[in-house]
């Protein structure tokens, strides 16, 4: 072969160049086309949540179930991603109800057996409402959080600086910053299990039913049947967040 | 030839500066913004498929029932009947996956039946509420079969009752 040395190394080194050029750039076409769940269609669901106050009990397990499913540090004040809080209102003086939510009800209520005399005594299970005009994703600088085509407001821990403007910026206060890697938390309405046709871990662990994901964009999804014949109401409807996590019963105490 | 741009040239150094730095933003924004972001929206599109990855703890009852067919049967006609498999057992996918070395936990009825059925105020009147101290005192399960909880008179559990 005749070839001099110049034009060997112009080849290799183009060569070179362009394999890494090209790997680096397949690389990046890649990461676009992650495999979304098989027979999974962004497009045809439009996920919420039914919680009926009437049927929680407050027995936490929906809280135990969301922290083993979702691997939630359970040691760590302030690390829910749902959580069950108690009110006792008293007939007299319905704006200003007790509240407590021991370790977000994870271990349960202490029963009270005495409410004493005209106090109201319910439970009223949070989480993240999942809002259509979410205002946590409009105070995002970085796009690190976001609300998919299916409904759910999802984080994007490798983007996610920690800057907690998203943690102010939730009414609901369903954002923490998880310690161990100091961006954003939240509940993810168990993007992994929903799109696998599962129900989220908490709706699987409620004994009575009172949690219910829900489809809106199925019709064949029995949420129709229900918001048409019961009286719902969102949290802080005023705040027009446009919030998914459909009440039944609740109280006008409850913020 | 050199003469033609001898007075341009303070317009063709502006115009090289920004040129480089145009073309600097777009090699940069390579390296800094991923391919896939903002292909659904102002987010990476990637990370919505990220966030199906993560690993199922709770199998699901319908995975349940696929094997444990008798005691769904013994459920559903006991007032158990809505309460899902994994609501007492715990989160069982492991389970599921390698049936015969991974084995759920057993319940521990002692302290559990009590988180739903110790009387409480809130509770709703569907639900059977009991004053633990006051309630035979006396291992739930030794009357009460969970998947049939309601005591059969004559049967084995109400002979077993105390008195």
């Amino acid at each position: 072969m005749n070839q001099d040395r110049r034009a060997f190394l112009d080849q290799t080194g183009a060569l070179l160049l362009l394999t890494g050029t090209a790997a680096l750039a397949w690389d990046f076409v890649s990461i676009g086309r992650a495999q979304e769940a098989p027979g999974y269609d962004v497009h045809a669901h439009w996920w919420g949540m039914i919680i009926d106050i009437e049927k929680c009990i407050g027995c936490g397990n929906c809280v135990r179930a969301c922290k083993a499913e979702n691997n939630v540090l359970t040691d760590h004040p302030g690390t829910f991603r749902t959580w069950v809080e108690r009110y006792q209102v008293r007939s007299d003086d319905l704006d200003r109800p007790t509240v407590d939510s021991p370790n977000g009800g994870y271990d349960g209520f202490d029963p009270i057996t005495e409410p004493g005399e005209g106090v109201k005594v319910f439970f009223v299970p949070k989480l993240c409402n999942h809002c259509a005009h979410s205002p946590c994703v409009q105070v995002c600088p970085v796009g690190a959080t976001f609300e998919s085509p299916d409904g759910v407001v999802l984080v994007d821990k490798d983007r996610c600086l920690g800057c907690r403007y998203c943690v102010q910026a939730c009414p609901y206060s369903c954002r923490y910053i998880d310690p161990r890697t100091h961006t954003v938390d939240k509940c993810t309405l168990c993007y992994h299990r929903i799109t696998k046709g599962l129900t989220t871990a908490c709706c699987e662990a409620c004994p009575t039913g009172a949690r219910q994901l829900v489809d809106l964009k199925n019709p064949a999804d029995p949420v129709h049947e229900f918001l048409r014949t019961h009286k719902v109401h969102v949290l802080k409807p005023n705040l027009a967040t446009g919030a998914k996590a459909y009440y039944h019963g609740l109280d006008g105490s409850v913020r | 030839v050199a003469n033609r741009f001898e007075n341009v040239q303070h317009v063709i150094r502006v115009a090289l500066i920004f040129a480089i730095g145009l073309v600097s933003f777009f090699v940069l924004r390579g390296f800094f913004v991923p391919s896939d972001f903002g292909l659904e929206g102002f987010y990476r599109a990637g990370a919505r498929v990220d966030a199906q990855a993560l690993p199922l703890q709770y199998a699901g009852e319908a995975d349940c029932l696929t094997c444990h067919v008798d005691v769904a049967d013994l459920r559903a006609a006991n007032r158990h009947k809505a309460v899902s498999c994994e609501t007492c057992h715990g989160p069982n996918k492991a389970h599921v996956d390698d049936p015969t070395t991974v084995k759920p936990a057993r319940v521990n009825a002692e302290t559990f039946c009590v988180t739903c059925h110790a009387k409480g105020a809130g509770k709703p009147a569907f639900l059977p509420q009991i004053v633990a101290a006051d309630h035979y005192g006396t291992a739930c399960v030794d009357c009460h079969a969970p998947h049939k909880p309601r005591i059969d008179a004559g049967g084995e559990a109400a002979a077993r009752r105390p008195e």
